[in-house]
Parts: structure tokens; C-alpha cells; sequence
């Protein structure tokens, strides 16, 4: 209870702040208090206090908290700019804040109309943040696209909650799980519902076939929200999709899994083959996104052998990853006049080592090549995928993956080739944006080497 | 702890030469190289003569949730391997020196990188740490590629990473398959090899089938060798040497370690097709060979031809194909390093490495035609050289597994002739072209170089025996545990 406090107080004192033209301190406040916030999950480890029949802090829901705490924190480090815009005038702060509120909702629900409230309180903030860039055309169009699908997906989501509330009569997640146990067959409604919810969160977590949403509405956001949106959220929506899958719908496993296989087979090949043509970084990325989405889902698909320990791990490493990433493209774009396309990352070794070193980092992990975090994040997809009898899967994987080097070693290659004649002065960085290099590269070597740290929170 | 010393060194010297300038890395990199090589020469030392077995082992449990140990270990094989290694890297080090590299502390920190984690693919005992650092080694070499190689690198050393990687992954899940059939799920190599032996045949044939592939490529045999020609071509000097002369070893030696113990039901069934590919390749390479007209293609696909024969050796398992194999492995290593020092020689006085345009070379320096000629004769294997030992011991040890496929590998050996003399007479003999009029003589650390590789050349011709007890002992062992 105390988190849920903590943040969404935060995100109101974020508003008046605003009113108060504090938002010079708002930077190291909000720091703090994501850092008291970690505190607090770790203080309540193993206590899992129940609110309200609302939600429960059991360990799953604390561990992602702090995961997306990290990563927002590390985000707000890497998005300073951002926020200090001028142009912006509305009160970002507040908005991420809010979304995060809705975050913390969907990792600790047991009723369905948080998850229901929380998905919803994730998504409004994001509809404004993604349309904040008012000038451009693309980021209007991003955000009315993201708010069109969002609220049909919402729609579906809703529309499975009744259903399954008309069969099982409950709208309690461990209660619908005792009652389909009991039941032994299960009713054609709650089928029904199970699928329409379903397809709501692959949607958010944008798997395949429910991502065609994403490249557009990413290539149009702001580049600092299209990193939060593909961390924080990616993150989120995963933790809500699994422990929906886990309480609720753990005796329906025969009746999902082979669609699911599909659709985490689908999205890797898709989205691998599709990003391997994109000319646009910042839409390859976008494509990338959903291609690990297609991973964390094979941890979905191998909810009996335990794996919300992989779940996290993979979160955590691709967030870390991408914010790199997503870092270099916003620095990229500043020092070469808005420029998104590959060739703008021309003899980049030569502009900033430290810039050109970080995102080979980053695209190594994020391609799954040792000695980085993520390979290992992919080796235990891959463990676990066989280990459940998915060798074909994991097969699919291997070969998305190395689709996915294809994409990735594009830009590898430039950065360490010659570089332009109009983009050839040596980019100098601000402070901030070297922690933020520094921590991702550390945390990307580190995390390999101690997975465990992660991996045995659950 | 003198096997984890062996490994961190060149790590160290790697973030050592970060610190200072690139004039001053030269110097830090052939004494790590050289320190590295007398590190090794003092292992051999106490794996012969027995005492303190535990100065060469080392486990310690990294990631025990996952069964995954930090295992490394030292026998007869991995301590030839770690002497191939050791032994290259100085003389790759002081061949770099006739040529000013942009940079050269990255180059030499990338090669130092390189043989730490080449090193510890030889000493790896647990299948994980094995994978992690074969994979650790392609990421410099790539860089290597990248940054310091010719023509057109981007691409072809794209295509190299790619295909690699693509075999590597295949074997990583075969390697998640045998350590999911581990009773307590462990990587250890012990419980991979019990694992993998108690698989059904045909499953131990997919396994060995995916861990060959990986290695085909590596090596690269026949017909996975697209990607290798041109990176060869394409790459600098020190990356080719250490390319041909080490990272091939590394499949290898894979072969060895990891196929040969740990299915070897699958090998008996199934080996023949792999043999056959092997043989394949010595053929087809050495035919390409022939009709090839510059040199430095020549050496690579004569690479390919003697990586046939060493894969062909080691799947025919049996005692003498692989202390052929083992010895062949060093005589491959000292010979393309060799060889390629002798193609950087020329193409940095000529800027060509097209024989027809060269000639008459040895006309105006006898005793570098004289250690190049040298050279060729182990490449062709003639008696008294080191190449000649190893290729005797695979050849008849092939013939016991199969007399077809060691009469066509014996081949090899006569269409090696053909290639390789005949570089020799359009570069060296013969009339002096305009470019080779007025080349100037060997620096005194370019013979020095080539005295080493002569003299080693010799030496373990002539005496062979030191090499082959060193691996004798673990190779019997091995094939008890076989049958």
C-alpha cells in the first residue's frame, strides 16, 4: 500500500510543483523518492500484505516494482533533456508518474478491475506523452493511432472480464482459478473470455499479430517516450500478462498454449524479418521491441516450470539495453540535425568513443551474443522453451536471433567506417548522459556474470 | 591456479595496454606474449611431472541455480592447445612490428582478448564456460576484421560473423538438450558425458550432427566454407595468422573434447557422413588451390585442405589418427603463420600478392627463398619436417578406419605439392619482374621471425617425440572411455 502511496503521490506533488515552478528540483526528487520506493519493496519483502482484496505485494509484484523502478530511474537520468524542454509545458513529470501508478496496479492485482483500472491508468498519460512533440505531424498521428487501438483493445479486455465474470461469477483471479479447477471442464464463457483478454495484452505487450500499432506509434513518440514506452511498459504489461496467466487461467493450459507457441513463433520471425529492412533506426528499434516481445513470451508459454525468474531477468537486461540505445539515437539526432536513418551513425567510433562503445554494447546484448547480459537472458528463454518441450521454438528463436544480428551489426558496421563530410565533429556529451552510459554498460556486463541476483528474487 | 593465470593473463595485458600510448603497446604485448609462452612451458612442467595436480584445476560455482561452474582443467590436449596459443601469439606480436597499424593498442588489447579467451575455450571443463568463451573469441577477431582489414570488409566480415554465429547457436542448443538430460541438471563435463551416452543413437546423431556443424564452420570444412577465402583475404596479417592458426584449432579441438566423449554412439553411426565431408574438402581445396592465382587465397584454401584432413583424422578415432591430429594441429599453426608472414613480407615491399606479377625473388634474396622454401616442404609434409609426422600418423590412421577415404586424403598430399610449388616458382624463381627488381632485403626481425619458424619446423620434425607424450596419455584415456 505504502508504494502505491508513494508514487502516486509523487505524480500529484509532480502537478503542483508544476504550479509552484519547482521543476528545476523536480529531477532529484522524483530520483529519491523511486529510491525510497525500492526500499520499500525490499522492507516488505515476503510480507505479502493484501489490499483491500484489490491487490497483493507478494514477492512477484514487489521484484518488478523495483525492476521498473531501476529502469525508469536510469530512464529519467537519460531523458533530463526531455523534461527541461521549454516547449513542453504541460507537466511531464506527473504524467510518467501517473503511468507508473498504473504500473505498480497491474504487477500486484488480484481483482479484475484493477487490472482492468491499471491497464487504463498505464495507457492515458502514455496517449498524451506520445502526442506531446504538438509540432510534429507524426507524433499527433502516433498518439490518435495508440488511442484508437488502446481503447479497442480495451474494449476487449473489458468485454473478457465480463464474460468470465458471468460464468465464474467472481472478478477475484484466485477465486476464477479455484472455480475452474472445481469445475473441471471449462465453460464456453470463460473460453471466450480467456481469449478476448487474450488478444487485449498481446496487444499491449505488442505481439504478433496484435503489433501493428506499434512500429508507428514508436517512430512517432518523442524518442525519450518511445524508450520509456518499450522498458517500463513492455516490463509492466508483461508482469500484469503473466500473473493473469498464472493465478487465473493455470488449469487452461491445454486450451492457450498452442496459440500462444504460435504467436511468440510468429512475433519472432515477423518481427525480425521486418526490422531487417528498415532504413529508419529508430523503427528498427521499434521492431527489435516487439522481437524480444516475442521472447518474454515463451516465459508466458512456460508459466509451469516457475519461469517469472526468466520473465524478470529479460525484462530488466533488454530495458537496460534499450535505454542505451535509445540514448545514443537521441544523441545521434541532436548532433546531426534530427537525422533517424542509419548512415547518420557513420564513423561514430571516431565522433565519441565512449557514445560508439556503449551501443555496440547495447546491440551486442540485445542480439544475444556472450559475454553480455543478453545472451544469457536468451539462453534461459532457450533452457526454458526445451526444457517444456518447445525445442521447435527454441529453434525459431536461434533463427530470429541471427535474423535480428543481421539488423543490428547494420549499424555496428558504420559506426566503425568512415564518416561523412557534413557530420564529422567529435559529439560532445553532457554529464548525465555519460552515467547513464556508464551504468547500462556496467549493468550489461554484470548482469551476466551474476544472473543470480535477479534470477533469485522468484 | 595456473590455468585461471594462464587465462587472465592476456585479459589483463588487454586492459593494461588501454593505459598507454600506442608506441609503448608493442613492447607490453610481446612481453605478455612471451610471459604467456614461458606461463605455459612451466605448466607443461608440472602436468609431466605429476606433483601438485592442483595448481591446474579450478572449480568454483558461479551460477548454481543453473548447474553453471567457473570449471577449467588442464590434461594432455588442452595443455598442446594452450602451447599452440602460446606459441603463436609472440611470433604474431613480432611479425605485426614490420608494419604500423592506426591505433595498435586496440589491435594488440582485440589479440591479447582474442588468446584469453581462446585459451579458455581449451581449458573450459563445464559446457557453458566452454560456449561463453568460444563465442568471446569471435567478437575481437571480428573487430579485427572490421577496423583493420582490406577491401571491402563490411561485408564479407559480416558474412563471417553471421555464419559462425549461426553454427554456434545450433550447438549451444544441443548443448541445452544433452544438459537437460543431466540427472541434476549440471554442465559439468563429467555429467554432459554421461548424459550424452545414455541418449538413444539417432538423438546422439542429431547432437553430434549439431556440434559438427558448428565446428564445419569454424573450421571450415567443405561445404561451409564460403565465408572463410575472403576473410582470410581481407583480414590484416596478425588477424589471419591468428585466425588460421588458432581459432580454426578451436573446432578442432571441439571435436576431441566435446563430440568424440560425449556421443560417441552417434559418431559410430553416423561419423562416416562427417568423414566423408572432411574428405570432401581436403579435395575440392586442394584442386582450388591449384588453379589460384594469388597467394594469399593459395594459403587459404590450402588451410582448408589440411583442416580436412586433421577433421577427418579426429573422427576416425583411433589412436594414432589423433595424436596425428594433435600433432598436426601444431604443425598447421607454425606453418600458416609462416606462410602468411611470408605473404606480409611481400606484399609490403611489392603491394601485390599476384604471383604472376612476382618472380625471380630468390635472385635477390637467397635466404629468405631459401626459409620459405623451407616452409613448403612441411606444408607438403616431406620427412624431417614437422609436417610430415603428423600427417603420416593421420593418414595411417585413417586408412585403419577407412582405406577409401585415406587413399583420397593421401592425395592431398601430391596435389599440395602441385600448389604449392608452384608458387614458389613463379614467385621466387624464374625471371625478375619490375616489381621485385629492386626489393629491398629482410630486416634482421623479419629473419629472426622466420628463423623461428624454421628452426621449430625442424626441430619437431626431426624429433617429434616430446610433442606426441604430451598428448599420448590423455588420448588413451579418452578412447578407453569410448569403448
Amino acid at each position: 500500500m505504502k508504494e502505491l502511496l508513494l508514487i502516486s503521490g509523487l505524480g500529484v506533488f509532480a502537478l503542483v510543483a508544476g504550479l509552484l515552478n519547482l521543476r528545476k528540483l523536480m529531477m532529484p526528487i522524483v530520483i529519491i523518492g523511486l529510491l525510497a520506493n525500492i526500499g520499500l519493496c525490499i522492507s516488505d519483502w515476503d510480507s505479502n500484505e493484501i489490499v483491500y482484496n484489490m491487490l497483493m505485494l507478494d514477492n512477484f509484484a514487489l521484484a518488478f516494482t523495483i525492476i521498473f523502478s531501476v529502469t525508469t530511474i536510469i530512464w529519467f537520468i537519460s531523458a533530463a533533456d526531455y523534461f527541461n524542454d521549454d516547449n513542453n509545458f504541460s507537466d511531464h513529470y506527473a504524467l510518467v508518474l501517473f503511468s507508473l501508478t498504473g504500473g505498480f496496479l497491474l504487477v500486484s492485482f488480484t481483482h479484475m478491475v484493477m487490472l482492468f483500472l491499471g491497464i487504463e491508468i498505464l495507457s492515458i498519460p502514455l496517449f498524451v506523452l506520445v502526442g506531446s512533440n504538438k509540432t510534429k505531424l507524426r507524433s499527433n498521428e502516433a498518439a490518435f493511432k495508440y488511442f484508437l487501438l488502446g481503447s479497442f483493445a480495451s474494449a476487449f479486455m473489458l468485454f473478457g472480464i465480463t464474460l468470465i465474470y458471468g460464468s465464474t461469477g467472481t472478478f477475484n483471479t484466485q477465486a476464477i482459478a479455484v472455480f475452474l479447477s472445481q469445475s473441471g471442464t471449462v465453460p464456453p464463457l470463460v473460453f471466450a473470455g480467456m481469449l478476448c483478454l487474450l488478444m487485449a495484452m498481446s496487444f499491449k505487450v505488442s505481439a504478433a499479430p496484435f503489433h501493428f500499432w506499434a512500429p508507428d506509434v514508436y517512430q512517432g513518440a518523442p524518442t525519450h517516450i518511445t524508450a520509456y514506452m518499450s522498458t517500463v511498459v513492455k516490463t509492466v504489461a508483461f508482469a500484469a500478462f503473466f500473473r493473469l496467466f498464472k493465478t487465473s487461467f493455470d488449469t487452461m493450459q491445454t486450451e492457450y498454449m498452442m496459440a500462444l507457441a504460435i504467436m511468440s513463433a510468429v512475433t519472432m520471425l515477423i518481427a525480425n524479418i521486418t526490422a531487417s529492412v528498415q532504413e529508419n533506426v529508430k523503427r528498427m528499434l521499434a521492431y527489435s521491441s516487439i522481437s524480444h516481445a516475442g521472447f518474454m513470451l515463451v516465459t508466458v508459454l512456460t508459466i509451469k516450470s516457475n519461469s517469472a525468474g526468466i520473465l524478470l531477468y529479460y525484462a530488466m537486461v533488454y530495458s537496460i539495453s534499450s535505454i542505451c540505445a535509445f540514448a545514443v539515437l537521441k544523441q545521434i539526432k541532436i548532433h546531426s540535425n534530427g537525422r533517424e536513418i542509419i548512415d547518420a551513425f557513420k564513423g561514430l567510433l571516431g565522433r565519441n568513443r565512449l557514445m560508439a562503445i556503449s551501443m555496440t554494447l547495447a546491440l551486442l546484448s540485445m542480439s544475444g551474443i556472450p559475454p553480455l547480459a543478453g545472451f544469457m537472458a536468451k539462453y534461459l528463454v532457450f533452457t526454458a522453451a526445451i526444457t517444456n518441450g518447445y525445442l521447435w521454438l527454441a529453434i525459431v528463436g536461434v533463427i530470429g536471433s541471427l535474423i535480428a544480428v543481421f539488423y543490428y551489426f547494420k549499424i555496428i558496421i558504420v559506426m566503425y567506417g568512415k564518416s561523412d563530410a557534413d557530420h564529422s565533429t567529435t559529439i560532445q556529451l553532457p554529464w548525465h548522459i555519460q552515467l547513464v552510459f556508464v551504468i547500462c554498460c556496467i549493468g550489461m556486463l554484470l548482469l551476466a556474470f551474476i544472473p543470480d541476483i535477479i534470477l533469485g528474487m522468484l | 591456479m595456473l590455468t585461471l593465470l594462464l587465462i587472465l593473463l592476456p585479459f589483463l595485458t588487454a586492459a593494461l595496454l588501454m593505459l598507454f600510448s600506442d608506441q609503448q603497446a608493442k613492447t607490453i604485448a610481446i612481453c605478455s606474449a612471451v610471459i604467456e609462452l614461458i606461463l605455459a612451458c612451466f605448466t607443461l612442467h608440472i602436468l609431466q611431472s605429476g606433483a601438485n595436480p592442483s595448481l591446474l584445476t579450478l572449480k568454483y560455482s558461479w551460477i548454481s541455480s543453473l548447474g553453471i561452474s567457473f570449471n577449467i582443467a588442464m590434461d594432455g590436449i588442452s595443455m598442446l592447445m594452450v602451447l599452440i596459443a602460446s606459441l603463436v601469439m609472440p611470433l604474431v606480436v613480432f611479425s605485426s612490428f614490420n608494419k604500423v597499424y592506426n591505433n595498435s593498442k586496440m589491435l594488440y588489447a582485440m589479440m591479447m582478448i582474442m588468446q584469453g579467451a581462446m585459451i579458455g575455450v581449451f581449458c573450459a571443463s563445464d559446457g557453458f564456460l566452454f560456449y561463453l568463451f568460444w563465442e568471446i573469441a569471435l567478437i575481437p577477431i571480428y573487430f579485427i576484421c572490421l577496423i583493420w582489414g582490406g577491401a571491402n570488409r563490411q561485408k564479407i566480415t559480416f558474412k563471417f560473423f553471421i555464419y559462425t554465429l549461426f553454427g554456434s547457436l545450433f550447438m549451444l542448443l544441443a548443448l541445452i538438450y544433452v544438459y537437460l538430460h543431466t540427472p541434476e541438471r549440471s554442465f559439468d563435463i563429467q555429467a554432459l558425458y554421461a548424459a550424452g551416452r545414455s541418449l538413444p543413437v539417432v538423438e546422439q546423431g542429431w547432437v553430434m550432427g549439431a556440434f559438427f556443424l558448428a565446428f564445419a564452420i569454424k573450421m571450415p570444412i567443405f561445404p561451409f566454407h564460403t565465408w572463410q577465402p575472403d576473410t582470410y583475404y581481407t583480414a590484416p596479417t596478425p588477424g589471419v595468422m591468428l585466425l588460421s592458426g588458432v581459432m580454426s584449432k578451436m573446432a578442432t579441438y571441439g571435436l576431441i573434447r566435446w563430440v568424440l566423449p560425449m556421443v560417441p554412439q552417434g559418431l559410430f553411426e553416423y561419423g562416416h557422413i562427417a568423414i566423408v565431408f572432411s574428405v570432401i574438402s581436403i579435395l575440392y581445396a586442394s584442386c582450388i588451390s591449384i588453379i589460384q592465382k594469388d597467394f594469399k587465397y593459395l594459403i587459404a584454401y590450402a588451410s582448408i585442405a589440411h583442416l580436412g584432413l586433421i577433421s577427418a583424422g579426429i573422427l576416425a578415432a583411433n589412436a594414432q589418427s589423433l595424436q596425428g591430429a594433435m600433432m598436426e594441429m601444431l604443425n598447421h599453426a607454425i606453418n600458416t603463420v609462416g606462410l602468411f608472414f611470408v605473404y606480409d613480407i611481400i606484399v609490403n615491399r611489392t603491394g601485390t600478392s599476384e604471383m604472376k606479377q612476382l618472380g625471380g625473388i630468390r635472385s635477390i634474396d637467397s635466404s629468405f627463398a631459401f626459409m620459405f622454401f623451407i616452409i613448403i616442404l612441411s606444408v607438403v609434409a616431406l620427412p624431417f619436417t614437422n609436417g610430415f609426422v603428423g600427417e603420416f600418423l593421420l593418414i595411417l590412421g585413417l586408412f585403419q578406419n577407412s582405406p577409401i577415404s585415406a587413399s583420397i586424403a593421401g592425395l592431398s598430399i601430391i596435389l599440395g605439392v602441385v600448389y604449392m610449388f608452384r608458387s614458389f616458382q613463379t614467385m621466387m624463381l624464374g625471371e625478375t619482374s619490375k616489381i621485385t627488381l629492386n626489393l629491398p632485403k629482410l630486416t634482421i626481425q623479419e629473419k629472426s621471425t622466420l628463423y623461428i619458424i624454421v628452426i621449430l619446423i625442424i626441430g619437431f620434425g626431426v624429433y617429434p617425440k616430446p610433442i606426441l607424450e604430451i598428448t599420448e596419455n590423455t588420448i588413451k584415456t579418452l578412447l578407453q572411455g569410448i569403448q
